[in-house]
C-alpha cells in the first residue's frame, strides 16, 4: 500500500488528472439534469487537458518563449501546449452546441430532467 | 407436443371452459337428425356466441398488457434504475481503478528522457526561430508548421456558431410585426437582467476599453510572447459580453449586428484561406512564402503568423460574443 501511495505521489499530475475525469464520468452518468451532465463531460476535458500539458512538462525548464542565445535544451515541450490549445477549442464548440441543443430541449418539454424528458417523447410517439 | 401446446393456449385464452359453448355442441349434434341446411337464425346464434367469445378473449389480453405496461412503468424502471445507477457507479470505479493501475508504466513527471521529449520537439525549439521567423515556439507551431490544422480549429469554431445559430436564432420579425416568441425572449431579458446597474455600468466603462486593448494586444503579441489569436479573441469576446451585460442590446447592435458577425467571420476565414493557400496546394508542406521574415522579436516579423494571429482572433471575438448573446435571448 505503501508502494502504491508513494508511486502515485510521484506521478500526483496523472493522478489528480485521472481522479478529475472519474468525477466528470460519473457526474455524466449519474445526474439527470442535462447541464450538469455537459458539466461532467467538461471536467473530464479539463482532465485529458491536465494529463497532456503534463507530460510536455520538464522539470527547471522555461516556457517555450525563446529569449536570445539561450539553448535549445533550455525550454519544455511545445507540441503538448499546441495539441490542447486544439483540444480547448473543440470543446468550447462541442459545449456551446450541446447548451443549444439543451435550450431547444428546454423550450420544447419545460424540464432539463432527462427522464421525464424521454417519458414525455414516448408519450408523443403514441 | 403442438396438441399439448394448443392446449396450453386455449387455456390461457378461453380459460377453463371448452372453446365450444353447450349450445354450440347441441346444435352440432341436432344436424344430422333434422334439416340439411341450419337456419338463417341459427347461424347468427352461432356467430353471436363467437363474437362474444373472441371480445372476451381480446378483453382478457389487454388487461394482461395493461398490467405488463403498470409494472414497467412502476417497479419496472424503479429496478431498471437502480441498475443503471449501480452499473454507472461500478463503471466508473472500475475505469479510474484500471487508469490508476497504467500509472505505474508512466514515466516519471518532468523528467527531461521521456519519450514524448524526442526529437521532434528538438527540432521547434533548435530551427523554429530561423525557419518560422516567431519566438513563441507554440504559435510558430500551431501557425506556421500545423496551420492547416488552426484553420480546421477556427472552421470548427464559426461551424459551431452556425450550429447554435440555426437551433437558437428566433425569428424577430414576420410581416414587419415582431413575433411571440421574440417579444416573450424580450420580456425575459427585461425581466431578468438587471438594467441600468450604476455599478456594473461603472466597472464596465472603467474596464472595458482596457480589457479590449489587452486583448488585442495578446493577438498582436502572439509571436512574441505567451499568447495568440485564441486567447487574445476569448479576452476581446469577454470585453464586449462585460458591455453588453452593463448596457443592454440597444448600445451593442450600434457596432455589432448579426452582419458585423457574418461579413467579420466571413472575412477573417477567408483571408486566413487566402494566405495560407500555397501551404494547402503543397499538402501543407513547408515552403517559403517569399514574406521576409524579419528579425525574431520584432512585432513586424515572423511572415504571415500576425496576420493569422489576427484572423484567428477576430473569428474567436466573434465566435464568443455571438455564443453569448444567443444563450440569452436567442439573437445576435
Amino acid at each position: 500500500m505503501g508502494d502504491i501511495l508513494s508511486l502515485l505521489w510521484t506521478h500526483l499530475d496523472v493522478t489528480v488528472a485521472i481522479l478529475l475525469f472519474g468525477i466528470g464520468f460519473t457526474t455524466l452518468l449519474l445526474h439527470h439534469n442535462l447541464i450538469k451532465k455537459i458539466i461532467g463531460l467538461n471536467i473530464m476535458e479539463t482532465a485529458t487537458f491536465l494529463f497532456l500539458t503534463s507530460q510536455g512538462f520538464i522539470a527547471g525548464r522555461a516556457a517555450p518563449v525563446l529569449a536570445e542565445g539561450a539553448a535549445a535544451a533550455g525550454y519544455v515541450n511545445p507540441i503538448p501546449s499546441g495539441l490542447v490549445l486544439t483540444g480547448i477549442v473543440v470543446s468550447v464548440s462541442v459545449t456551446a452546441v450541446m447548451l443549444a441543443l439543451t435550450i431547444r430541449l428546454y423550450r420544447r418539454y419545460h424540464t432539463l430532467d432527462i427522464d421525464s424528458m424521454t417519458l414525455m417523447m414516448k408519450g408523443e410517439d403514441e | 407436443m403442438k396438441k399439448k401446446i394448443a392446449d396450453i393456449l386455449r387455456q390461457r385464452f378461453y380459460g377453463d371452459e371448452s372453446p365450444l359453448d353447450e349450445d354450440m355442441i347441441a346444435s352440432l349434434g341436432e344436424q344430422p337428425q333434422g334439416l340439411t341446411r341450419s337456419s338463417n337464425e341459427a347461424l347468427e346464434a352461432l356467430e353471436g356466441v363467437r363474437e362474444l367469445r373472441v371480445q372476451r378473449a381480446q378483453e382478457q389480453e389487454h388487461e394482461m398488457y395493461r398490467q405488463i405496461h403498470a409494472w414497467s412503468y412502476s417497479s419496472g424502471v424503479k429496478i431498471i434504475q437502480r441498475l443503471y445507477r449501480i452499473l454507472s457507479a461500478v463503471t466508473c470505479f472500475g475505469i479510474v481503478m484500471f487508469l490508476l493501475w497504467t500509472v505505474n508504466t508512466l514515466p516519471p513527471f518532468g523528467d527531461p528522457g521521456n519519450p514524448d521529449n524526442n526529437e521532434v520537439a528538438a527540432r521547434y525549439v533548435e530551427l523554429g526561430p530561423g525557419e518560422t521567423g516567431a519566438v513563441n515556439m507554440v504559435t510558430g507551431m500551431i501557425l506556421d508548421y500545423r496551420a492547416f490544422d488552426t484553420f480546421g480549429e477556427a472552421t470548427v469554431l464559426f461551424t459551431a456558431a452556425c450550429s447554435a445559430l440555426f437551433l437558437l436564432k428566433l425569428h424577430d420579425h414576420k410581416d414587419g410585426k415582431p413575433t411571440k416568441t421574440w417579444l416573450e425572449a424580450e420580456y425575459d431579458d427585461r425581466f431578468h437582467e438587471p438594467k441600468n446597474d450604476q455599478i456594473l455600468q461603472f466597472a464596465a466603462k472603467l474596464l472595458t476599453p482596457v480589457v479590449l486593448l489587452f486583448g488585442f494586444y495578446v493577438v498582436l503579441n502572439g509571436h512574441i510572447t505567451p499568447g495568440g489569436g485564441f486567447s487574445g479573441g476569448a479576452i476581446m469576446g469577454a470585453g464586449l459580453i462585460l458591455y453588453l451585460n452593463a448596457y443592454g442590446f440597444k448600445k451593442t447592435e450600434r457596432f455589432f449586428t448579426y452582419r458585423t458577425f457574418q461579413w467579420v467571420t466571413f472575412a477573417a476565414l477567408l483571408s486566413y484561406a487566402g494566405l495560407k493557400s500555397y501551404s494547402f496546394y503543397t499538402g501543407a508542406n513547408h515552403l517559403e512564402s517569399g514574406v521576409s521574415l524579419g528579425v525574431p522579436g520584432n512585432i513586424l516579423s515572423a511572415g504571415f503568423i500576425l496576420p493569422l494571429n489576427i484572423c484567428v482572433g477576430l473569428v474567436v471575438m466573434c465566435t464568443m460574443y455571438v455564443f453569448y448573446t444567443l444563450i440569452r435571448k436567442g439573437g445576435v
